[in-house]
């Protein structure tokens, strides 16, 4: 327990509390000097950018006291680091700075369940008040902030499970020892527990009321916590970029010898176009919400109309990251998919070079469609034509996609352990969230499903079969790779076949009552228009969902100690992470690898995808 | 060969079947303008295309996971085929072909939803938080926005504070509104009815609630509520209960403040507020917990200055700060004269 309390997690957690505080009062400081009020009266002491100073503060201190940074420093100071650090044996490790890849891919995967978990739980709160009509529970400014809260957490917890997923796979799909930056690679896990706990420190500052999407003017009006919003995205963000870089960085520059382009697993494509996507489009998102911030704390009127600003700018720069921002979820959701369809119907991946440019094709496409999202904002009415073209070119990249994997599976010989149920069923809701997508390209037709329950269902329904369900399937999938044991299968199949039918009836009911004119964002709705009994299902519906997520928790939490010993290649994988021991040993491959064939030539006899080399060679 | 035959004919079965099956349980709501029909054209398209698309991705994976399924005993594996371009160009193109064009089918049915007749009726529209304003060109000011059927009709939008959007499902057309610029909607309804605005962009706490009635009936309907308004506007402007009941339908002042006692929880209720006992919580220099009466100068104040005194249970920077300059200090006197008549 003792090892519990100093670990560098709790240690930032203080660290970030004191930092808040001397932030806070050395910018109450500056203000009394310059002859500017000092504090506040009524609820929250300091003024408002006495607390945004203190957050940026408490953040850094947070990093800076786990020692994410501390190489860094001594570095500057002309000190000798190590090269390697060794991690403690333990579960400590994971509390702690480590430049393990492995390790972090951990921490960011459980990072991630805990904030996927936490918004979950703000969507049922919610959810609950919606399923009759009337304010039963909440206050409005509560739905808002917990509907607010739900979309960005989840969001964070998602971005935050890629970075999980890409950390502790595309080094040992490559075959690497590591990342190409292992201390960039920590900092960036480390500033992600900081970004989250702004982000929950809204709910002391008043909350915000503007959905995640913060638009101005109303994010002008709303309370102090929509800056800590702000700066627990910025902060965010830092993670995306630098973790985008650091991919790349690696996968071009640490392959394994004979491994080409198009002999890379497929899902270090997907995890190449994520990167390029998160590491040139977050800062704008960034940029949007800083000026927000600097027309709240500076008077700055970059949207504010009376001042000669433009709040559909804000629109622009905010979508413009914002879209693309779904590639980033769904591409290495997608690339999962790709990855594990053939290790179960026993067939080479169909097209594997269509498959691997359709990745590129989405997350160029993606850059160019950002004002689909504004067809009815007041932009230019003229411009919503080509970016009505450029939305739906976004199509055919996805459906060669869903062809390929069609192709694949048709007469292969198909086993369905809990990671391909899972893998089927993101190819399944997936489909329903593309297939509604179109709709809402062209401009006449988006007039009236823009901003309805329409869209609510459409966008749940390609962030869970295009990330959540491939993300439980790589859970499922790598666990023993992870633990040396394997997941409980028959709780494994009660997870799925509960989550399943739950959320297909609520995304199809949102659909239903958004085309019936059920608006978005809504606390209360009018009896009058009888969508009482929809949302009582859709209300049950979520609570099936969260059931089976909490079996899906208990689940992990024995199996780490419990699960069946699974040491080996427990799927019957060509790929070179089941070819060693599980656990993966600490600098992954004792041998380097070549690759001489192809990644998914199953059915070829003889065939192999990568040879180690012998001991004796080691050294060349 | 069999498989291809079968499931061929599976997936024309399945997507007729869930395309009339869309089509029977009626996915909108009635049509209620001119301007739905081609929408509305184009969206039976895109679920007919949708449809064959479901049936045709869903019946070879279901058919493949029941028939090629892996049998008991059998390590072996699967055919080695690695992908045929010939279909990769094809279900490339194919769709490349469907997509363009259905933003084609799309550029059109947006051109005859914004086609422009010029002798449209004009109706300004005032959104803000949280409540619609409809001024008529005959000169009077409403809080339904009553409309002729068969005629088009140009709403020429504002807002006073944040993104507000005007939305009423049966014309199946959305427009955002926007503070410092005007952006216009243009419907012709074409069946009488009672139908709903809706506000479909989050603006803060009582967005749910913003809505109001729009009424389309007949010509001859629509001229006999404009007369009867005109005489109403007529009659209220002569004495300065009349003008202040007035503008307070005009600024949406009950949007917030009740004035039959009941609570809102935004804003207190005018219901007896005059020369009663307010607790306040905190303000421009007032100590929290302070009890003021609320006489003339204090209703004054509270509108010109909302934040000066804040009342115990209500919170700040809720109420717009702008009434001392939108409103003239007799329109504000007027407004004072009507809380004061609550009683």
């Amino acid at each position: 327990m003792k090892k519990f309390f100093t670990s560098a997690l709790l240690r930032g957690l203080l660290w970030q509390l004191i930092g808040w505080v001397v932030g806070a009062w050395f910018l109450t400081g500056i203000r009394v000097l310059m002859g500017l009020n000092a504090f506040v009266t009524g609820q929250y002491f300091f003024t408002e950018p006495a607390w945004v100073f203190g957050g940026l503060v408490g953040a850094l201190s947070y990093v800076a006291s786990t020692g994410a940074m501390t190489d860094w420093f001594k570095r500057a100071k002309g000190e000798e680091v190590p090269e390697h650090r060794e991690d403690p044996p333990g579960w400590e490790k994971y509390l702690n700075v480590s430049l393990d890849h492995k390790v972090i891919g951990v921490q960011y995967t459980v990072t991630a369940l805990f904030l996927l978990c936490v918004g979950g739980l703000f969507a049922m709160i919610f959810r609950t008040e919606l399923a009759h009509s009337g304010l039963q529970f909440l206050t409005l400014q509560e739905y808002n902030t917990f509907m607010s809260l739900h979309g960005i957490v989840m969001i964070v917890g998602i971005l935050l499970g890629v970075a999980g997923l890409m950390n502790y796979l595309v080094p040992m799909l490559i075959g690497a020892q590591d990342m190409a930056f292992p201390r960039l690679n920590a900092f960036s896990y480390w500033v992600a527990p900081p970004a989250a706990i702004l982000l929950l420190s809204t709910l002391v500052f008043g909350g915000f009321d503007t959905g995640w999407t913060g638009y101005p003017p109303l994010s002008e009006r709303a309370p102090l916590g929509m800056q800590m919003f702000f700066l627990g995205v910025a902060v965010a963000g830092w993670a995306s970029i630098l973790g985008g870089i650091n991919l790349i960085v690696s996968v071009l520059r640490m392959r394994a010898k004979g491994m080409t382009a198009f002999r890379m697993p497929i899902f270090v494509w997907a995890a190449i176009a994520t990167s390029l996507i998160s590491s040139t489009a977050t800062q704008l998102i960034g940029l949007s919400f800083q000026m927000v911030m600097f027309q709240r704390l500076f008077g700055m009127g970059f949207f504010d109309s009376d001042k000669g600003g433009n709040p559909i700018l804000f629109q622009h720069l905010f979508w413009f990251y914002s879209h693309p921002a779904v590639y980033v979820f769904v591409l290495p959701g997608l690339g999962i998919i790709s990855e594990l369809v053939p290790v179960f119907v026993r067939k080479p991946l169909f097209g594997y070079r269509f498959v691997a440019m359709s990745s590129l094709g989405i997350a160029l496409v993606g850059f160019l469609v950002w004002a689909h999202h504004m067809f009815v904002s007041g932009m230019n009415p003229y411009l919503r034509i080509p970016f009505m073209f450029s939305t739906l070119l976004v199509a055919v990249p996805t459906g060669v996609k869903f062809f390929s994997w069609i192709a694949t599976i048709w007469k292969g010989k198909i086993e369905m352990p809990t990671p391909m149920l899972f893998v089927l069923g993101g190819i399944v809701v997936f489909l329903l969230g593309g297939l509604s997508g179109p709709p809402n390209a062209t401009v006449a037709t988006d007039l009236h499903l823009q901003n309805t329950y329409w869209i609510v269902g459409h966008f749940h329904d390609t962030m869970f079969g295009g990330y959540i369900y491939p993300f439980f399937a790589a859970i499922y999938y790598w666990f023993p790779k992870v633990t040396g044991r394997k997941m409980n299968e028959k709780l494994g199949k009660i997870h799925f076949w509960l989550m399943t039918p739950s959320f297909l009836a609520l995304t199809l009911l949102m659909m239903r009552v958004g085309l019936l004119g059920m608006r978005r964002r809504v606390a209360d709705y009018d009896p009058a228009l009888g969508f009482d009994t929809y949302h009582l299902i859709m209300t049950i519906a979520g609570y099936l969902i969260a059931i089976s997520v909490l079996i899906f928790l208990y689940n992990l939490f024995i199996s780490i100690k419990n699960g069946e010993v699974a040491t080996g290649n427990v799927w019957n994988s060509r790929s070179p992470e089941w070819l060693v021991p599980s656990p993966m040993p600490v600098h992954n491959y004792d041998r380097p690898f070549e690759v001489v064939g192809e990644p998914y030539d199953y059915g070829l006899p003889g065939s192999v995808y990568v040879r180690f080399e012998d001991k004796t060679s080691k050294g060349h | 060969m069999r498989h291809y035959v079968i499931t061929g004919v599976l997936v024309v079965v399945l997507a007729i079947a869930t395309y009339a099956g869309l089509m029977v349980i009626k996915l909108m709501p009635v049509e209620a303008s001119a301007q739905s029909i081609p929408i509305d054209q184009l969206w039976n398209i895109e679920i007919a295309i949708i449809c064959f698309l479901f049936a045709l991705i869903m019946v070879p994976l279901v058919y493949s996971l029941i028939v090629f399924r892996r049998k008991k005993g059998d390590t072996s594996d699967g055919p080695h085929i690695e992908g045929n371009n010939t279909l990769e160009i094809i279900w490339t193109v194919i769709p490349l072909i469907i997509v363009l064009v259905l933003a084609y089918m799309g550029t059109y049915t947006l051109g005859d939803v914004l086609a422009v007749d010029p002798n449209a009726l004009q109706i300004n529209v005032t959104a803000r938080q949280w409540s619609w304003e409809f001024d008529y060109p005959e000169g009077f000011t409403s809080t339904e926005l009553h409309l002729p059927v068969n005629r088009q009709v140009v709403l020429n939008m504002q807002s006073t504070d944040v993104i507000h959007s005007f939305f009423v499902p049966q014309f199946r057309m959305k427009q955002d509104i926007l503070p410092g610029r005007i952006t216009t909607y243009r419907v012709t309804p074409d069946l009488i009815g009672t139908y709903q605005v809706e506000c479909a962009q989050l603006c803060g706490l009582k967005h749910s609630y913003m809505t109001a009635p729009v009424i389309v009936s007949s010509q001859a309907d629509y001229d006999s509520w404009v007369q009867t308004q005109l005489a109403a506007a007529a009659v209220a402007a002569q004495t300065p209960l009349g003008r202040g009941q007035q503008l307070v339908a005009k600024y949406g002042c009950t949007g917030c403040h009740s004035v039959d006692g009941s609570s809102t929880g935004i804003a207190p209720t005018w219901k007896g507020l005059y020369q009663s006992q307010v607790k306040l919580s905190g303000g421009t220099n007032v100590a929290p917990g302070t009890v003021v009466t609320a006489n003339e100068a204090y209703l004054i104040e509270s509108i010109v200055n909302p934040s000066a005194k804040i009342v115990n249970g209500f919170q700040d920077n809720v109420m717009p700060k702008t009434f001392g300059t939108v409103l003239s200090q007799s329109q504000i006197s007027d407004i004072v004269t009507y809380i004061e008549s609550l009683k």
